[in-house]
């Protein structure tokens, strides 16, 4: 087995244990923490399949894309966070909109 | 290829917003409207000047900063992202007008209405949409593709929970993370396609794909993750609550525009990229669950008590046509363009109509304070105009001629029988019979039934262009059925159908 294909094994189970984790969680919390490590997982895949021969420098684009990637988990996990936030801390009543 | 000055104006329907989005929030209050409606007409403009320039030179290509494709961002539009450009332009005009009446009401606001800044929360978040969705439509590659999606969901997330309701939150929290999961799929898929093929680029990953159980994958993990994200029955769950929960305008928005978003991606993937050996198995499945959707969401509309959650059924229904395309368009075939083209056409009428009904059902409810369906009648003698537009988008939805949705079924129909898909053409009919049996219960409501002014109940009085704004959308998918022929043959140029580009003389 070659670190590439070990390191895309870890990301298809992360991925797999993450989509499985957000059907089957009940709690919210656990499943925003679910999709987190999908991500990461998928992120973990892009970058193993960078270096596609071992003695070949690994190709930059697919690290470029993962930062991106994390950017926009990072944004989305704080919008997550804050409606959880909202549901949890302030559970008055209000009018139906 | 050289960039020529011209090419620019493919970035402009996404930047005028986008720049327009940024000012809006940090100036705020007032500012936010003003900039709001003032950016309308330019993002109309040039819209108009990329289907122009499409009709006249054909497919345009644009690399920002001068950077190839490999490593820089290209722009790509050909008849397909003009007719989305075009209909997100439509609908997103009309909208912004309508929600300058719907926001301004909010200062004064009583009776669970939006509270006292929603309008400068509005205009922001639905600036980022539209620029996420002129972005989505005119992305060349498949990595720039899942940026703007995240970009719409993350603007359409902030605007479901403008009410700030615990149903909005909730519902949008579920929404969020059904489109996380979308998203996340289908960015597997991207990564798989470029650890073999080393490249993003739609064009040449047409070309150089092969069939290899990568692709394969790739294939099964983006048609899931982009299903998730245009609801397709059975995963449909998150859009009823949330569709019915935000504000009016937004509720138009998302159903009219941004599942189309999602539906786009697959539509290119699937004609553009991927083989057709390699798709022609897995044609059955989404045309099944597309069938399934139509039956499924026009019951579930036949039954809701709420105006809202009715159109929000609709729509599930409304999607399921959409899907049919993958069962009926093949690849090659003349009925192939037919179906591809009438499924897109009936795209943007659904659009045109659900996007009024959702404003119209949004007036209802900031007059009346309520959208049940049995409480209709004594609303309905109070807007006219309203209840017109319901009329007239109605017959846009049912699909009675001369409608574009008509014209799109019709075709359908035609393809699927010559195919021989008896299955998918009775669904086909039955949907639109379905269709019409929910909106006559709302149509019924209205018209037929005496209505009882309840002189106990306050109304609150609705500035006029919130009424013309709707009625002005629900025409429009009235006329569009006129329109189908030149639309059909933009939607020719640049299609997978169409012979290969030949650069040709503007006449």
């Amino acid at each position: 087995m070659t670190p590439t294909l070990n390191y895309a094994l870890t990301g298809v189970v992360l991925f797999s244990v993450g989509l499985s984790g957000l059907f089957f969680c009940a709690h919210l919390l656990r499943k925003i923490l679910s999709v987190n490590m999908a991500g990461s997982g998928v992120f973990l895949v892009f970058v193993a399949l960078a270096r596609r021969q071992p003695d070949v420098p690994p190709d930059p684009v697919p690290q470029a894309l993962v930062l991106t990637g994390i950017v926009v988990a990072v944004s989305a996990t704080a919008v997550a966070l804050a409606l959880f936030r909202r549901l949890t801390h302030e559970p008055a009543e209000e009018p139906h909109g | 290829m050289p960039v020529t000055h011209a090419d620019a104006c493919l970035v402009w329907p996404i930047v005028a917003p986008l720049a327009t989005a940024l000012a809006a929030f940090v100036l705020g209050g007032r500012w936010s409207t003003r900039l709001g409606v003032a950016v309308v007409p330019i993002v109309v403009a040039a819209t108009a000047v990329v289907t122009w320039r499409v009709w006249h030179h054909g497919p345009q290509t644009y690399s920002l900063g001068n950077w190839p494709a490999p490593l820089g961002i290209e722009l790509h539009a050909d008849g397909l992202s003009c007719a989305m450009l075009l209909m997100s332009a439509c609908i997103g005009a009309v909208v912004s007008v309508y929600s300058v009446g719907y926001f301004e009401g909010s200062t004064t606001a009583s009776r669970g209405q939006p509270q006292k800044d929603t309008g400068a929360q509005f205009w922001p978040l639905w600036l980022m949409l539209w620029s996420a969705l002129h972005a989505l439509f005119l992305s060349a590659d498949i990595f720039n593709l899942y940026v703007t999606l995240e970009l719409l969901t993350l603007a359409a997330i902030g605007l479901v929970v403008l009410t700030g309701t615990r149903a909005a939150v909730e519902a949008a929290l579920r929404y969020l993370l059904a489109a996380l999961a979308g998203s996340l799929l289908y960015l597997a898929g991207v990564a798989l396609m470029y650890g073999a093929h080393g490249t993003l680029d739609i064009a040449s990953l047409g070309r150089s794909v092969t069939a290899d159980a990568s692709l394969q994958a790739a294939l099964l993990l983006m048609m899931v993750g982009l299903m998730l994200k245009t609801a397709l029955f059975p995963l449909h769950f998150w859009l009823p609550p949330a569709h019915g929960s935000a504000p009016a305008p937004v509720s138009a928005l998302l159903s009219g525009l941004v599942v189309k978003g999602s539906f786009y991606i697959l539509l290119r993937l699937w004609f553009d990229v991927f083989p057709q050996e390699f798709t022609r198995p897995l044609t059955l499945l989404p045309a099944v669950l597309g069938a399934a959707a139509i039956l499924w969401g026009s019951m579930q509309a036949l039954v809701a008590d709420r105006l809202k959650m009715l159109v929000a059924y609709s729509t599930v229904a409304q999607l399921g046509y959409l899907f049919l395309v993958f069962g009926l368009a093949r690849p090659g075939s003349d009925t192939g363009f037919a179906a591809w083209s009438a499924v897109v056409l009936f795209a943007l009428s659904h659009a045109c109509a659900k996007g009024a009904l959702f404003l119209a059902a949004g007036t209802i409810l900031h007059v009346a304070g309520h959208d049940r369906i049995r409480d209709l009648p004594a609303v309905s003698r109070r807007l006219p105009t309203t209840f017109f537009a319901i009329g007239v988008a109605s017959v846009g939805l049912m699909g009675l001629p001369p409608t574009a949705a008509f014209v799109a079924k019709w075709t359908l129909l035609r393809v699927a029988l010559g195919g021989g898909h008896i299955g998918l053409a009775v669904v086909i009919v039955l949907g639109g019979l379905l269709a019409a049996a929910y909106l006559f219960r709302v149509l019924a409501a209205a018209f037929t039934q005496p209505g009882v002014v309840d002189t106990n109940v306050s109304y609150r009085k609705v500035p006029r262009w919130m009424e013309y704004s709707t009625l002005g959308l629900a025409l429009v998918s009235l006329l569009l059925g006129l329109a189908s022929y030149p639309v059909i043959e933009l939607l020719r140029i640049g299609s997978p159908w169409s012979p290969p580009i030949v650069q040709e003389a503007a006449p």
